[in-house]
């Protein structure tokens, strides 16, 4: 795989190498522990009732004969989950409500109670023991069909913000936002060439294998555990503790191996349930959720309407922009569609462009976070119609998108004006890859497109013990997705000085370390790396001074340098380096343990671009697609383990293809999902890919003493696009609409001839 | 100093694209606002986020605003 | 319950296990013998992470009744390494960087293992429908098929010293 890491002029030991990750063996033994693989002595089973209507209210709800079965030994419906403890905060009394319906189901799928019972042949009998009697009530699930002004209302307490005068009547539209620069209409009267297009876009889910599953445990005094898989387990004991009125101190979470996220475990979703479950029951409950569950109940993201309009002069200058993005949240107010406005024209240098948003709500589930939320829709919807401008002019695509690439000094079209950026430098790799000049057969079209993401830091808690034989234990707060225990191992081998092999990483738990945010915003490697640097030079600080502690001299006139301590000068010629390892056996004559550790905020993460390239063949019999080639290039800042990274990059790719060709929840006229399990909601197997060619840019953040920006999120960005626009090349027909599914393209290919 | 206000964030300050507060921290700044435009403390609960000099800051509230600086407030948003 | 009385062979071991009739072999392999390492993405047989070698057939474990394994020889990941010696496709994975969360690869090297036994140089596409029945949603697929690549190549020159050492005796 070709790799370009000659941006950085920075000399590494072992940063950038392809060490093996410290918990392979775990993982390739079955020996790795995940959300649904601990037990503890007399545990019960926990298992959900669900709403199966779209929308109903609860008129009554009994659940006696449930409680009354032999073997159950707690049943929990909303009545035993008192609002008082969100203290009027609406987003903590929508997660409680999502957690548990309140008196009105809101979307199919929506837990209505739960019981915790010995077994789960005696918890389904539970289940199926409890009354309700709904009233079916009017919904809607399309986005734009619930801006309608006859559309059914979801909550009467939604008034869209964001308009003025606020409107007076409540809503499916939960906020209005507008960001840009610069006169549209002024900028429009000068383009030659003025492209318009609607877009939409399915509901897709994260897809993570593992589902969602906890192991709670909690005291009546109040205190408990929760082992979880999750994102985010200081975020999760915040949240569950706020929910439940629980002193947060007092409820330890600990985060076990995660079999993927994807944003998906930011949320909580059956872990409040768990725990009060286990309080009523005052046994321990284990609560996983089924694949069915999983997609009726848990991610997803929202399915989209989006128009964009671009204008151009004839030598390829863009003169305005414009996108209008309405974005379903599921049943409660999100902020997903003013995401996609603000990341929809992200790579380009735009002298006139305005972005508008409507975050809207529907009888879904409650929209969470999928890797890059929001912005793959923006970009599936502007880069297709950036594709339908050059074609206009008669430029290449990727001449075109160079010409107007964002650059360091833009103003970006969500507000603030850039450092250095990679879009350029990521464009002009796609321009002379060799993919972009390989031979294309029959039936086979080639598409590009850009993506862009934020990336985030946040609040990091990281800490370095040094072990008696020199070893070191690194304990950091964000969870490993995807080998950041290795890349974090690194950071800290490259700081002290040692071997890779000399350090352990482990995840701490809520009780171990101070507080971390979630694990999202392609942070881990930014955040707990950053942490991880300065917590390893404290250590050093700490090395330093038991060196000169034992020498019996200043200080300042020790230095470190390859894991030693050094005594600088002509006088300490006669003493030798003191290696970590041996300043570590020695602790108790110089002062004690070792240690070093560092809470702070890890604030200027930078802005991250990628340029992807799809070839696809199209069989015009079957409508079906094939991605025969697929190439992204990335900015990483600085790749510390490369393998990790590609990973990110392939594996954000093929999650964009899912979402090009196949994925999509599929609604019927009920309001109930049709699809949820993975025979139904395809996502791409291992014989619908081709290998996924990679190449790292590393353009450096020079907010990280290294150089890294995030990378997990931003490679999802682009495949939609490069994807629709490689179908729309190889058949001769733009398709506005993804999944790119067969019945689409025949659609589309039966209207054209016709 | 000219503070820039993007999307939802205007609505604060009567639809303004950008308002005049002297600060020297975002600690400062956010102080200003809320005692200035006292609509803005509802997008404090939100979530702001601070671009200066084109980095994003979201949590350090005592980061320092350099003289001259492009100050823009943004929604803080969420990630995957 | 009305539970059966199960006598199997897992990896090697005879195992007894009493499980109700309507328990999946996936459940009582997880919660009855403790073999965690056999994972549930769906319960449905369709992302493949509870494989296991059922008399040598691989099979989605929850697709199988407790009772159905009686006399019969399973297979696991637990099973793979031979002591502290980690088989070449667990060595391959790690050092490709095959995995990223890990929960598929139990049941991914599992379905490998019994490719390679039946094809020991299959081609990419060969591999690629091989492994058409376990998902994974973090690696794209691209190590992975690397990794089993790797590991073939590796299991052919044993194969092949081992055959060298036969003809020697």
């Amino acid at each position: 795989m070709k790799q370009d890491t000659n941006f950085t002029n920075q000399e590494f030991r072992v940063i950038g190498t392809r060490v093996k990750r410290p918990d392979g063996i775990d993982k390739v033994t079955g020996r790795a522990r995940y959300g649904a693989d601990a037990t503890a002595p007399g545990q019960l089973v926990g298992m959900f009732l669900r709403s199966p209507h779209a929308h109903a209210r609860i008129k009554k709800l009994d659940v006696s004969r449930a409680e009354k079965l032999q073997g159950v030994k707690a049943v929990i419906t909303s009545a035993d989950l008192p609002d008082e403890h969100c203290g009027g905060d609406r987003e903590l009394l929508n997660i409680l409500e999502n957690c548990m319906a309140r008196g009105r189901a809101l979307y199919d799928g929506h837990a209505v109670a739960a019981v915790a019972a010995v077994d789960a042949t005696t918890a389904k009998k539970a289940l199926k023991l409890i009354k309700i009697d709904y009233e079916k009530l009017p919904h809607v699930t399309d986005v734009d069909e619930a801006m309608q002004a006859d559309a059914p209302v979801i909550h009467d307490w939604v008034y869209t913000v964001g308009v003025e005068p606020q409107p007076n009547k409540p809503s499916n539209v939960s906020m209005r936002a507008q960001f840009g620069h610069g006169d549209v209409e002024a900028g429009f009267k000068e383009a030659d060439v003025i492209i318009e297009k609607s877009y939409k876009t399915g509901q897709t889910h994260q897809g993570y294998i593992e589902p969602h599953a906890c192991l709670a445990n909690m005291s009546p005094d109040g205190s408990g555990e929760l082992w979880v898989t999750t994102q985010g387990h200081f975020a999760y004991r915040n949240t569950c503790a706020q929910i439940l009125g629980l002193n947060m101190a007092k409820l330890k979470v600990t985060s076990s191996e995660i079999g993927g996220g994807f944003g998906g475990k930011t949320h909580v979703w059956i872990e409040p349930i768990a725990l009060a479950l286990s309080r009523k029951a005052n046994r321990p409950v284990k609560v996983v959720m089924s694949r069915e569950e999983v997609f009726r109940a848990s991610g997803p993201t929202s399915s989209t309407s989006i128009d964009v309009k671009i204008g151009a002069t004839k030598d390829g200058r863009i003169t305005a922009a414009t996108s209008e993005c309405r974005y379903q949240g599921g049943a409660f107010p999100g902020t997903w569609a003013l995401i996609g406005a603000m990341t929809s024209f992200a790579p380009y240098d735009l002298k006139n462009v305005q972005t508008v948003s409507y975050d809207v709500v529907c009888n879904r589930p409650k929209v969470a976070a999928y890797r890059a939320p929001s912005a793959p829709m923006a970009a599936f919807a502007v880069e297709s119609t950036v594709d339908l401008v050059a074609q206009e002019l008669g430029i290449d695509p990727i001449d075109f998108r160079i010409l107007n690439a964002a650059k360091e000094g833009t103003q970006s079209s969500y507000g603030p004006v850039y450092g250095p950026i990679g879009i350029g430098p990521t464009l002009d790799a796609a321009k002379s890859h060799p993919h972009m000049k390989a031979k294309l057969g029959k039936n086979q079209g080639r598409g590009m497109a850009c993506g862009f993401w934020f990336n985030f830091g946040g609040q990091t808690s990281t800490t370095i013990n040094v072990a008696a034989d020199g070893t070191v234990n690194l304990s950091v707060g964000t969870v490993d997705v995807g080998g950041s225990r290795a890349s974090l191992s690194l950071i800290c081998a490259e700081e002290l000085g040692i071997p890779y092999e000399q350090v352990k990483a482990h995840i701490g738990d809520t009780a171990a370390l101070a507080h971390n945010d979630m694990t999202d915003g392609s942070r881990g490697t930014f955040a707990s790396g950053m942490a991880t640097i300065v917590a390893a030079r404290r250590t050093i600080e700490v090395l330093k001074q038991r060196a000169a502690t034992a020498w019996e001299i200043p200080v300042e006139e020790v230095e470190w340098k390859d894991g030693c301590a050094h005594a600088v000068g002509e006088a300490h010629a006669d003493k030798a380096p003191l290696s970590l390892a041996e300043i570590a056996a020695n602790t108790e004559n110089t002062g004690g343990p070792i240690a070093g550790h560092n809470e702070f905020v890890a604030d200027g993460a930078g802005v991250s671009f990628a340029s992807h390239i799809c070839d696809v063949e199209v069989d015009p019999e079957t409508g079906s697609t094939r991605v025969i080639r697929y190439t992204v290039i990335q900015d990483a800042g600085k790749a510390i383990h490369p393998d990790y990274v590609e990973g990110q990059f392939q594996g954000g790719a093929a999650q964009g293809i899912g979402w090009a060709l196949n994925e999509e929840y599929i609604y019927g006229d009920d309001g109930r999902l049709q699809n949820p399990g993975f025979l139904d909601y395809r996502i791409p197997v291992c014989s619908d890919l081709p290998f996924i060619d990679t190449q790292i840019l590393e353009i450096p953040n020079p907010n990280h003493p290294y150089g890294v920006r995030g990378v997990g999120e931003t490679s999802i960005v682009p495949p939609l696009a490069a994807v629709a626009n490689a179908v729309s090349n190889a058949v001769g027909v733009r398709m506005t609409q993804v999944p790119i599914s067969p019945p689409r393209i025949l659609a589309a290919l039966d209207a054209e001839s016709a | 100093m000219q503070v820039k206000l993007t999307g939802p964030l205007r609505s604060a300050a009567g639809g303004q694209a950008s308002v005049e507060v002297e600060a020297s921290t975002i600690r400062e700044l956010f102080r200003k606002l809320c005692e200035q435009y006292p609509g803005f403390q509802a997008h404090m609960d939100n979530g702001v986020a601070v671009a200066i000099n084109g980095d994003v800051f979201r949590d350090e509230w005592s980061t320092v605003i350099p003289e001259g600086a492009e100050v823009f407030l943004l929604p803080r948003i969420q990630g995957g | 319950m009305s539970g059966a009385h199960v006598s199997t062979t897992i990896n090697g071991d005879a195992v007894e296990f009493a499980c109700p009739q309507d328990e999946s072999l996936l459940d009582a392999l997880r919660n009855r013998v403790g073999l965690t390492g056999v994972k549930e993405g769906c319960g449905t047989g369709d992302c493949g992470a509870c494989s296991i070698t059922l008399d040598g057939r691989l099979v989605c474990s929850c697709l199988v009744l407790g009772v159905e394994a009686n006399g019969k020889q399973i297979g696991t990941v637990e099973g793979l390494a031979d002591g502290d010696q980690l088989h070449p496709l667990q060595e391959k994975f790690i050092e490709h960087a095959a995995l990223q969360c890990g929960i598929c690869t139990p049941g991914f090297l599992v379905a490998a293992k019994v490719l390679l036994e039946r094809n020991p140089d299959p081609s990419e596409t060969e591999i690629r429908y091989a492994l058409a029945g376990n998902l994974c949603r973090c690696t794209g697929y691209d190590k992975i098929v690397r990794a089993v690549q790797a590991a073939g190549k590796e299991m052919r020159k044993q194969n092949k010293k081992k055959a060298k050492k036969k003809k020697k005796k």
